[in-house]
């Protein structure tokens, strides 16, 4: 089943058309990955679904429910989370601090205005939960700033994905790490969509990444859709080892 | 039960209530009391502005708009129907404090369409306003003149008690009790789970937008409360010189905060509070010696700030743990 579904977008920045008539669907309890060389428009495609412009034209729907144009806010509250390929954390916040923000807003405390806010028991105990999960709970109490690349790319992820949504965006979650950073987040990636159930829509640029991690490949070309299917599929169709693949012959 | 657990937690201000208390009895002087009310009172107007530039990360400039609102809001009730109620100055001070309140709930609301350097620009160009409505409006404010002939101070009744408000002590333990309440409720929110909301605004407004918060009603929310406890500190500057003036509503006003941010810190509750004891006292000690005290204090900033690059309290904050264990 399709838990969103673009139709028809198409986003233009003065004349210049950074998506134009994309219409693809993201399946729910999958992870679906979005490849494209650079300025293909993969995040065009976040920041129109997540509300940070509105698209020039098109429909974007959302289990049944038309976001199109909405709030970023809002499309939180719908339950679509994301995060950045530029790191965009809490940087004078500890790493507890910053997951336990997205959980405030999550756990409907943010308008709390009296209580101390170490005397939520419910919000401590779920931060920890998800510092567990990204494995940097030694790493709680250290400002964001102080912490490494690798690191502070997870706790990217982490943010996003503390209010439990029901999909999630990653762009480019492995961006700017080394291979061993790069392993770890595999592995986190595989292990949050086992044990969360949540749907995962990436962007990347690492293929080895793309293809250990995904379920299914959108090709994205100068704002077009080239191709869409199983990684196997993708590997062999001729359309996408022309435009893109070319190089990478493993 | 739990607003004992709260005061438990910020003990600090009992222990600075209490000291500043008992030292006027201990050694009574007039100078002190009228001091430690001046820097009390401005204390009171920087940490209020603190919530904005220091925890939320928008620097308005046009803060004394909410200071004149309390001061002439107190002054115009006190001289025109103090006599016929019994509790004429705390009504007052409510009445500056709601009306500070709206002003800035209007003035947010435009204000924060813009982003940042735009912000600080129109929250100076609405105190402006303020300040000219103030100087037309003769036949209510005084015009240029102000508030004069003083502001009566009319007994509190309370409970068949009736206290004199006209002795200086007693106005210096409505201020210190009014100003300590208002740290307290202040620091109560700073440590809310609303608190950390408007920190990480600050840190990245951004990014709040993608994790459910509307960024702009938040900041609106933080500039109301900001604008209710200048409104406050308005109130009590007018019973501390007995007189409302244009002057507070005038730019220069909002820089004095300001300053004392800079110089006290700004990541640290007690920081402004530090910093309006440093600035007030040496223009109160300085000023009077030195005819070119501002050049003094000017240079006196730079030379600060280029080697410290961040208020006093920012600085020790960083080098011990000292200020986080005492909560401050």
């Amino acid at each position: 089943m399709a838990i969103l579904e673009i139709e028809n977008l198409t986003k233009k920045f003065g004349h210049v058309a950074a998506l134009s008539n994309v219409t693809l669907s993201i399946r729910d309890g999958e992870i679906t990955s979005l490849i494209g060389p650079n300025g293909a428009g993969k995040t065009t495609i976040y920041n129109v679904v997540t509300g940070k412009f509105p698209p020039t034209s098109g429909r974007i729907i959302f289990k049944g429910e038309d976001i199109t144009g909405l709030p970023s806010f809002t499309v939180w509250r719908k339950g679509i989370s994301r995060s950045f390929q530029i790191t965009n954390v809490f940087k004078t916040l500890t790493v507890l601090e910053n997951i336990r923000t997205a959980l405030i807003v999550h756990l409907g405390k943010s308008l709390q205005f009296f209580k101390p806010i170490d005397h939520y028991d419910d919000l401590y105990e779920k931060t920890l939960h998800i510092l567990k999960l990204i494995g940097l709970e030694d790493k709680k109490d250290l400002p964001c700033q102080e912490i490494s690349h690798g690191d502070m790319r997870i706790v990217e992820v982490g943010i996003a994905l503390a209010s439990e949504p029901e999909l999630i965006f990653l762009d480019e979650p492995t961006a700017g790490m080394n291979p061993e950073e790069t392993r770890r987040m595999v592995d986190l990636i595989k292990e949050l969509f086992e044990t969360t159930g949540t749907t995962f829509f990436i962007t990347e640029h690492d293929m080895n990444v793309v293809f250990s991690v995904s379920n299914r490949i959108i090709v994205l070309n100068y704002g077009e859709i080239l191709a869409d299917g199983t990684p196997e599929e993708i590997h062999q169709n001729e359309d996408v080892k022309r435009a893109y693949l070319g190089g990478v012959e493993k | 039960m739990r607003f004992l657990g709260l005061l438990r937690a910020n003990s600090w201000v009992l222990v600075l209530a209490a000291f500043l208390l008992i030292v006027p009895f201990l050694f009574p002087s007039l100078a002190f009391i009228n001091i430690v009310s001046e820097i009390l009172i401005m204390a009171l107007f920087a940490v209020s502005l603190n919530l904005l530039i220091g925890y939320t990360g928008f620097v308005s400039f046009g803060h004394a708009a909410f200071f004149a609102v309390g001061s002439y809001t107190v002054g115009i009730m006190l001289q025109r129907l103090s006599a016929s109620l019994p509790l004429a100055i705390p009504l007052a001070l409510l009445c500056g404090m709601i009306l500070s309140g709206i002003v800035a709930l209007v003035i947010g609301y435009f204000c924060t369409r813009l982003t940042a350097i735009y912000f600080a620009f129109l929250t100076l160009a609405f105190s402006q306003i303020i300040y000219a409505l103030i100087i037309k409006w003769e036949s209510f404010t005084g015009g240029d003149q102000g508030l004069v002939g003083g502001i009566p101070r009319p007994p509190i009744n309370l409970f068949g008690l009736s206290i004199d408000m006209t002795s200086p002590f007693s106005l210096y333990v409505l201020i210190v009790v009014a100003v300590c309440v208002s740290f307290l409720i202040i620091k109560i929110i700073i440590d809310s789970p609303f608190g950390w909301i408007i920190r990480a605004i600050r840190d990245n407004s951004e990014r709040m937008n993608f994790l459910g918060i509307n960024v702009r009603r938040y900041t609106i929310i933080v500039i109301v409360i900001s604008g209710i406890f200048t409104g406050l500190a308005g109130g009590l500057i007018a019973l501390h010189v007995s007189g409302s003036y244009p002057d507070h509503a005038f730019w220069t006003k909002s820089a004095e905060p300001i300053f004392m941010i800079m110089v006290g810190g700004m990541k640290v509750f007690a920081g402004p509070i530090l910093g309006a004891i440093i600035v007030t006292e040496l223009s109160a000690h300085l000023s009077s010696y030195i005819g070119l005290w501002g050049l003094i204090f000017g240079a006196f900033l730079v030379v600060f700030l280029m080697i410290s690059r961040q208020g006093i309290l920012d600085v020790l904050a960083l080098k011990t743990g000292l200020i986080k264990k005492l909560k401050l």
